[in-house]
């Protein structure tokens, strides 16, 4: 390539990708090592630690975190919906997916918020006072991991919310989509990454 | 999130310039410069305040309970009691001055000054990708930095369990006496960690997306190169260390037992987090130092960078090695041996880039015409300091050698060898070299080179004998070497080290009134009083806001000096002739 690069030519100049989504990926490739090191921590220590784990069912509510897992891939599809409507100038489609991937994040965390209560006041592990943080490692692991991703969450929410009173002002159409596209590269991880916690925490 | 969303590009600011107030222009600023500036001054004020911590450490190592410490009636009973330097504020010493220096002076003097100064201009833009980001992630070392003064001063004083906070040690207040200092060095780092990946998202999204026309991958600097390479080694280590220090945290606070063994955690876990982000973290303090180094050389050698190409590649290959080889921090750990044998040889295969790029800066300079000012002799005192260290590095890879030498001061020498004499050696360079750009006008150069040769006996007065106190078996962290039997004999040694470690922190205050005296007094200097080929040089000193009136366009390879088919100069803009053929960087 460097042989190419001769007097009075004027190659390349960056990607053809605008700014904000390059960011978006590379700031997307930090969250991953965030949660590599989450997660590898918690599978080094629950094989450190074989015969003091929980059976899945046991102190966990499965059915109703499933339904919840069930809530956030469905928002991930409203916020292809808003990003499809949004490319087609389609001012309604945008305002009333942004609100159901919005409505659907936040029912999300009310139901983890209340999966956390009930854990708190009315479940045990291996005699502690209710199941908390400092309830084992199989505490520590479970509130840390999903306790981050809720936090993510949360500040997916937040931009959603943002991005929906935005929609009314008529903010995004076919010529302004990029904001709906970054974030929604953004919320699309958060439910990948909630699918892997689901399944290893809750599952097996 | 929302910010990186509602960015505006570097267009819109250039329309801002004249209607800006004094807060928004030089403390909320989202200029790339002036934060490069704020940068700089924040990490200047805590070199001195790890110089100074250091200095406490030299006079109670020479002079164990022998002699009352001068002025030691200004410190709290706490740190000093009647006169004597008291072993917990020792710890907090030690640990202090690692962490100071690695993570408030160093690291954000190499990334946070020189990524934002130099990234759009010598790339030719106007401003960074994410210019409030840029500001926030000033704004997020902030905090950090008052909360690691504060720790100072709270009950139990500041974190006291060694800059690499081993778990238990770390994680347990009663094993330390140190309760709420830990958790407050735990919080600035994650302070730190936000900051360092706030910053290399923007550095490396800028250099992805934003180079000026013509300025192909392989016409970026090396200085470029080196700051690319290293923002992602810090978008990738940083998390990692994020999430190990808020789980430390949570076993401080919340009573969990991550890193406790007794709750059935694993202590070796926090070692390998700690190291899987503290390898990388090795080569983000000295890849930018290699990058200024070869600017410097080929502007004071007046000759292209020999190997371009290889300088590149050398960089991409220690980047992605400093990755697998965290495990050679840990052969004293109780790890499986033959997990030792491959961290072994993965951290060997390091010394062959390191090597390269050491021959080619040789290469450089080799019959060429050498101006010798001030930052030239800092860059040149880089590779011969860096070449020590990088050897003494070599006696650590290998498994036997290390469990002798193992937590002696041969790994305070190794380590001083490539962070003072390799990246703070670099750092001086850079700072002479590009304070005309930030500043218009030039450091004395009489002062300059005074303090050169100062930095560079003294140093070396301090840290190689070292080697050989390491050698003998003086522990790494201890507090008095006087009642080991093994120990005599090296009283003067350790004496002789400290007077010169005085000697070598005086030499810094020279250093600061040239800073400061140049400001003012400095000779005027030019768009480009170094004759030097990058763009940063091609726009008036110091730049004005937006950098450039017209986006330059790129030509040339970046170090086009001595070029045959210019006659009239022996230097060659990016951006300038676009009839002469230079031959693509790296075919040198």
């Amino acid at each position: 390539m460097a042989h190419a690069a001769t007097a009075g030519r004027v190659p390349e100049r960056g990607l053809d990708v605008y700014t904000q989504k390059v960011g978006m990926w590379v700031f997307l490739c930090s969250e991953v090592m965030f949660f590599a090191g989450l997660i590898g921590s918690y599978v080094v220590l629950r094989f450190g630690a074989a015969d003091t784990w929980a059976e899945p069912g046991d102190v966990l509510n499965v059915p109703v975190t499933a339904f919840n897992t069930f809530l956030l891939i469905c928002s991930s599809v409203t916020m292809v919906k808003a990003f499809a409507a949004a490319q087609e100038g389609d001012q309604r489609g945008i305002k009333v997916w942004l609100l159901a991937t919005t409505l659907l994040g936040a029912t999300f965390l009310g139901v983890q918020v209340y999966e956390y209560i009930e854990l708190v006041l009315h479940k045990s592990w291996e005699g502690s006072h209710g199941f908390t943080p400092a309830a084992g490692l199989y505490g520590a692991t479970f509130f840390t991991m999903t306790g981050f991703h809720g936090f993510h969450v949360l500040l997916g929410v937040i931009c959603l919310a943002w991005a929906t009173i935005r929609a009314h002002k008529g903010h995004w159409g076919a010529d302004n989509t990029h904001g709906i596209e970054v974030l929604g590269l953004y919320w699309h991880f958060v439910d990948l990454v909630w699918i892997i916690l689901f399944t290893i925490v809750y599952l097996i | 999130m929302a910010t990186i969303v509602a960015e505006a590009t570097g267009q819109a600011i250039l329309h801002e310039e004249h209607e800006q107030s004094f807060l928004r222009k030089y403390i909320f600023s989202t200029d790339h410069k002036v934060i490069a500036i704020q940068f700089l001054i924040y990490t200047l004020f805590f070199l001195m305040i790890g110089g100074l911590l250091a200095m406490l450490m030299r006079y109670q190592i020479a002079w164990p309970a022998r002699g009352e410490l001068p002025l030691g009636g200004i410190f709290p009973e706490t740190m000093v009691a009647s006169g004597y330097i008291l072993p917990e504020f020792y710890n907090a010493l030690v640990t202090m001055h690692g962490s100071v220096m690695v993570f408030l002076a160093i690291m954000p003097m190499l990334v946070g000054v020189w990524a934002n100064y130099l990234i759009p201009l010598q790339l030719g833009t106007h401003d960074m990708a994410f210019p409030r980001l840029n500001m926030l992630s000033f704004w997020a070392m902030v905090p950090a930095g008052i909360l690691t003064l504060a720790s100072f001063f709270v009950l139990g004083g500041a974190a006291g369990a060694g800059w690499t906070l081993y778990a238990p040690l770390s994680a347990r207040p009663d094993l330390t006496g140190v309760g709420l200092g830990q958790i407050l060095w735990l919080l600035a780092l994650v302070f730190i960690g936000l900051s360092s990946i706030l910053g290399s998202v923007n550095y490396i999204t800028t250099t992805i997306n934003m180079r000026a026309p013509g300025m192909t991958w392989m016409r970026m600097p090396l200085t470029i190169w080196s700051l690319f390479i290293t923002a992602i080694l810090a978008l990738l280590a940083m998390p990692v260390l994020s999430a190990a220090g808020i789980m430390l945290i949570f076993d401080q606070t919340i009573g969990t037992s991550f890193f406790l063994p007794e709750g059935g955690g694993q202590p070796l876990l926090w070692q390998h987090l700690f190291w899987f982000f503290g390898h990388p973290e090795v080569y983000i303090l000295i890849l930018p130092a290699m990058g200024f180094t070869s600017e410097i050389l080929s502007v004071g050698s007046r000759k292209p960078v020999f190997g371009y190409k290889a300088m590149v590649l050398a960089l991409v290959s220690i980047a992605f090695l400093g990755f697998i080889v965290w495990g050679h921090h840990m052969f004293q750990s109780g790890m499986n041996p033959t997990l030792g044998l491959a961290f072994t040889v993965s951290t060997l295969f390091i010394a062959v880039p390191s090597a390269i790029k050491t021959f080619n800066w040789m290469g450089t300079m080799w019959r060429g015409n050498l101006q010798l000012h001030s930052a030239m002799l800092f860059a040149i005192g880089f590779v011969a300091m860096f070449a020590i260290g990088g050897l003494s590095g070599v006696f650590m890879a290998s498994t036997p050698v290390d469990i002798y030498i193992h937590d002696t001061y041969f790994i305070v020498a190794h380590i001083h060898y490539v962070l003072f004499g390799g990246s703070l050696f670099a750092l001086f360079g850079a700072i002479y070299f590009w304070y005309p750009k930030m500043f218009g006008r030039v450091m004395n150069e009489t002062m300059g080179k005074i303090h050169f040769w100062l930095t560079f006996v003294l140093f070396n007065v301090v840290f190689f004998p070292m080697h050989g106190v390491g050698m003998v078996g003086m522990m790494r962290r201890i507090y008095d070497s006087t009642g080991y039997a093994h120990l005599q004999g090296i009283e003067d040694t350790n004496a002789l080290i400290s007077w010169a470690a005085f000697g070598l922190f005086a030499s810094g205050f020279l250093f600061a009134f040239n800073f400061f005296w140049s400001l003012k007094k400095g000779k005027k200097a030019g768009a480009n009083p170094w004759n030097a080929t990058t763009l940063e040089w091609q726009t008036p000193s110091p730049p004005k806001h937006g950098n450039w009136e017209e986006i330059p366009v790129v030509y040339h390879g970046p170090h086009e000096y001595s070029h045959p088919d210019v006659e009239d100069k022996d230097w060659l803009a990016q951006n300038e002739r676009p009839d002469v053929v230079s031959p693509a960087a790296g075919s040198h």
